[in-house]
């Protein structure tokens, strides 16, 4: 199961190549991953998307608690939560297709931030499904680009992950 | 903070450290990174600098003197081949998690990335086989990082930590101020295990039919041996240790079943797969131990689980009552309960004590699995270890390398006490035996120091001979020699249909002589008679100053026996008399 992984880290050199090294050296999948300070400086915050059985689940929080640079670890899914991904896409803005891509754009609640003669660019934030289906609408031949964050994560309420 | 001493340089620093962490020795190699800090060591008293023939046995013997005393290892490398040669010994303490600081030279600030001279990426390189690592960009920061490394190492479940400091800090000049504590606000790890859980574990303890303690290197490494012992015989339950954990329970006591896992023995791992409660200490329960996993759960047991560490936890097996907490203090608390609130229920159960699990266990150890057919013609390895035990009366340091010496060692050395058993289990790092056998020889330097080992063991850190003539230490080195790579060729006649590839010794030295160029004492024993009269010699006064090299030529085609082969359960053992 699909599993988003908020946790704060010492904001220092070489604390991203832990968590990252561990992934790997442990075989754990790792879908994405985003890491930026928080209103603390000292404090990183990093959302990693990942997957496994419950057990698999339950080793990675572990594995990542154990890492001295980690402060804390929290399983988004063991409650309610709000995930988040930006999206920018380029597609391709000639004739028909200028109208078509402005619609759905629209639809997907999208805004077209950049404009040329034979292109948009689109910026769209939601889950990363929604990301998911609104590529999955698109003509593939129409998309020339596309740049994903990642997914972050908050507790919904009154949950709250700070030190 | 006003009136402080005079600034010092980074070098001078990481010294008072060391004088402050009251470290004894270091071992270690000099170079160019670190020159200004071995000019420091020149100039002080209060360590013993011991200069090794290279790095891996640094760390390899730092490492030993850890395990035979409890205390942080410390040793000392340059930048570059200086530090990856240390490498090996970092993974191998990682491994058996070790208390260590390992302090690597690094180039200097400005240079770090330029592919300077003798630069390599040590924090990176050992970035998946250390506790924590650290490389120190300001000299400020040396002193208080020196601190967190040494709490660090030692605390929770122990390990290495690299500390890798560029050749310009050490330069540099700033107060010296040694923390007194250190507090990490990402690093607090538990002591105290949850009372709650210890009583729902004893409660289950005290209702078995077919107990069994099954317990590990944490034992030893968490101090616990004389609480496990009390536990153990209050409650009368059998005890098996883990390669790790040999010594940690008395070989010679009655609640022995011996170790278990793929050499243990008959009895050891017919009641771990048979028993109802398991009660797991400082154990991780290793893919040698419990064999096939499915094979493994195929028995309905309750599993109780102490540990430090929460990820030792439920890693392999599920457990049902898992207690996070050092063992000290865990197994103390339950020896308390059992003589306050569970006192009543303990002395109930004594009217019908664990007859029938003794009864049954008694039967297994009937099959005398440790038997092997003697010889007058050929040394059996076997026999050289039960003679040694027997000559240092059960009383020595023993090291060994990695193979079927390794495990006759672990099977014929009855140890009686911690920390007298020092191998690398988890890595497997041939070459760790004789480094080892220095680093347990000057935390002990009057006790009976001997290392285990074989021909192609001995062979990977051979040139330590030379620190040991340096530095006096009488080691005993018994090479069971078998002219193979015993270990390997035990797998190609039962699993690669006798095809002995590359497992053939070939071109051995003359060890007797080779010892002799060294300055020390060799023996050359090829009949079963002498075995005893050379080792008696070996351990006698008039050698006690000396280090002898035994080179026993033992039975070439000897196997260690039970095996439980890969891919098979604990209790589908191939045992001696089977074939
Ligand atoms: C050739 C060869 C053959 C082998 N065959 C066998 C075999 O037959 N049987 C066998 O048992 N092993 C065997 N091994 C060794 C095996 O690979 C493992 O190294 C070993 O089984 C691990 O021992 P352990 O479970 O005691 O764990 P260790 O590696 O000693 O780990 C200690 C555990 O205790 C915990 N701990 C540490 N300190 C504390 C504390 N203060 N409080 C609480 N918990 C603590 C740690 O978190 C960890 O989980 C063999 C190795 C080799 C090289
Ligand atoms: C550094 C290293 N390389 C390879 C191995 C694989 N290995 C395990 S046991 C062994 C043979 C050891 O031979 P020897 O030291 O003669 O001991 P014996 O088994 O004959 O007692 C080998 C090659 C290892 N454990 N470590
Ligand atoms: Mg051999």
């Amino acid at each position: 199961m699909k599993h988003i992984i908020s946790l704060l880290m010492e904001n220092e050199a070489g604390a991203l190549s832990r968590v990252a090294g561990l992934f790997s050296a442990r075989a754990y999948n790792i879908e994405s991953l985003t890491v930026a300070p928080t209103e603390d400086a000292t404090l990183s915050r990093m959302t990693i998307v990942t997957s496994g059985s419950d057990d698999v689940i339950e080793q990675i929080i572990k594995q990542l608690n154990k890492l001295v640079d980690v402060v804390k670890v929290l399983d988004l899914n063991d409650g309610r939560y709000i995930e988040r991904e930006l999206m920018l896409v380029k597609v391709k803005a000639t004739g028909a297709l200028r109208d078509e891509m402005k619609r759905l754009c629209d639809i997907f609640r999208g805004r077209i931030i950049d404009v040329a003669d034979s292109s948009y660019t689109i910026e769209l934030t939601g889950t990363g499904s929604k990301l998911d289906a609104f590529l999955e609408t698109l003509d593939k031949t129409a998309i020339l680009e596309t740049v994903r964050t990642g997914a972050s994560g908050i507790g919904r309420g009154d949950r709250i992950l700070k030190v | 903070m006003e009136d402080r001493t005079p600034p010092i340089t980074g070098a001078e620093i990481l010294i008072r450290c060391l004088h402050e962490e009251n470290v004894k020795f270091v071992f270690g190699y000099p170079g160019g990174a670190v020159l200004n800090i071995y000019d420091e060591i020149f100039k002080q008293d209060k360590f013993k600098h011991v200069l090794v023939r290279h790095e891996q046995a640094a760390v390899h013997a730092a490492d030993a003197f850890s395990r035979a005393t409890g205390t942080v290892g410390v040793a000392l490398v340059t930048s570059g081949p200086g530090a990856t040669n240390a490498v090996t010994g970092i993974a191998t303490a990682y491994m058996d998690s070790i208390p260590m600081v390992i302090i690597s030279g690094q180039v200097p600030s400005p240079v770090i990335g330029m592919d300077a001279f003798q630069e390599v990426d040590m924090v990176g390189i050992t970035r998946p086989c250390v506790k924590h690592n650290f490389l120190v960009k300001d000299i400020k920061e040396l002193a208080a990082t020196m601190k967190k490394a040494f709490y660090i190492a030692a605390t929770g479940r122990p390990g290495p930590v690299v500390v890798d400091v560029p050749k310009d800090i050490t330069a540099q000049l700033a107060h010296f101020d040694y923390p007194k504590s250190v507090e990490l606000r990402s690093y607090s790890p538990v002591v105290k295990g949850h009372s709650g859980q210890i009583k729902k574990a004893l409660k289950l303890m005290l209702e078995a039919k077919r107990p069994m303690m099954y317990t590990g290197g944490g034992i030893v490494l968490g101090d616990a041996a004389e609480a496990l012992t009390k536990l153990s015989r209050t409650l009368g339950f059998p005890v098996t240790n883990t390669l790790m954990g040999l010594g940690g329970y008395p070989a010679t006591d009655k609640q022995f079943v011996g170790m278990l896992g793929m050499h243990g023995t008959y009895e050891a791992n017919m009641s771990m797969q048979d028993c109802d409660v398991l009660v797991a200490v400082g154990a991780r329960f290793d893919d040698r131990v419990i064999g096939n996993p499915g094979h493994f759960f195929s028995k309905d047991r309750t599993i109780i689980h102490i540990d430090v560490d929460p990820s030792s936890i439920s890693k392999r097996v599920k457990v049902d009552v898992p207690i996070v907490g050092h063992v000290q203090s865990v197994l103390t608390e339950m020896i308390e309960l059992l003589d306050g609130e569970f006192k009543s229920t303990l002395q109930a159960r004594q009217d019908a004590p664990l007859q029938a699990w003794w009864k049954q266990i008694d039967e297994w150890r009937g099959r005398k699995c440790l038997n092997y057919a003697k010889s007058d013609l050929v040394i059996k390895p076997q026999s050289v270890v039960e003679k040694l035990w027997e000559v240092t009366k059960g009383d020595a340091f023993i090291t060994s390398d990695v193979g079927q010496h390794q495990m006759w060692a672990a099977q014929y050395y009855k140890f009686d006490k911690p920390r007298r058993w020092i191998n690398s289990g988890g890595l497997g790092t041939m070459g760790v035996g004789l480094p080892y056998a220095m680093g347990a020889q000057l935390a002990h330097p009057d006790a009976q120091v001997a290392c285990i080992t074989g021909e192609a063991s001995i062979q990977m850190c051979i040139q330590e001979l030379s620190t040991c003539k340096q530095f006096h230490l009488p080691v005993k080195v018994v090479n069971l020699n078998n002219r193979y790579m015993g270990m390997v060729r035990q797998w190609q006649e039962f699993f690669y249909g006798n095809r002995y590839s590359e497992s053939y010794m070939d071109a051995l030295p003359d060890f007797v002589k080779l010892a002799e160029a060294y300055g020390h004492v060799g023996f050359k024993i090829e009949k079963p008679s002498d075995v005893e009269a050379v080792l008696k010699e070996a351990f006698s006064p008039a050698l006690k100053e000396r280090m002898v090299f035994m080179d026993f030529l033992t039975d070439q085609s000897e196997n260690v026996f039970p095996m439980v082969p890969n891919g098979k359960g604990l209790s589908e053992m191939i045992l001696a008399e089977d074939l």
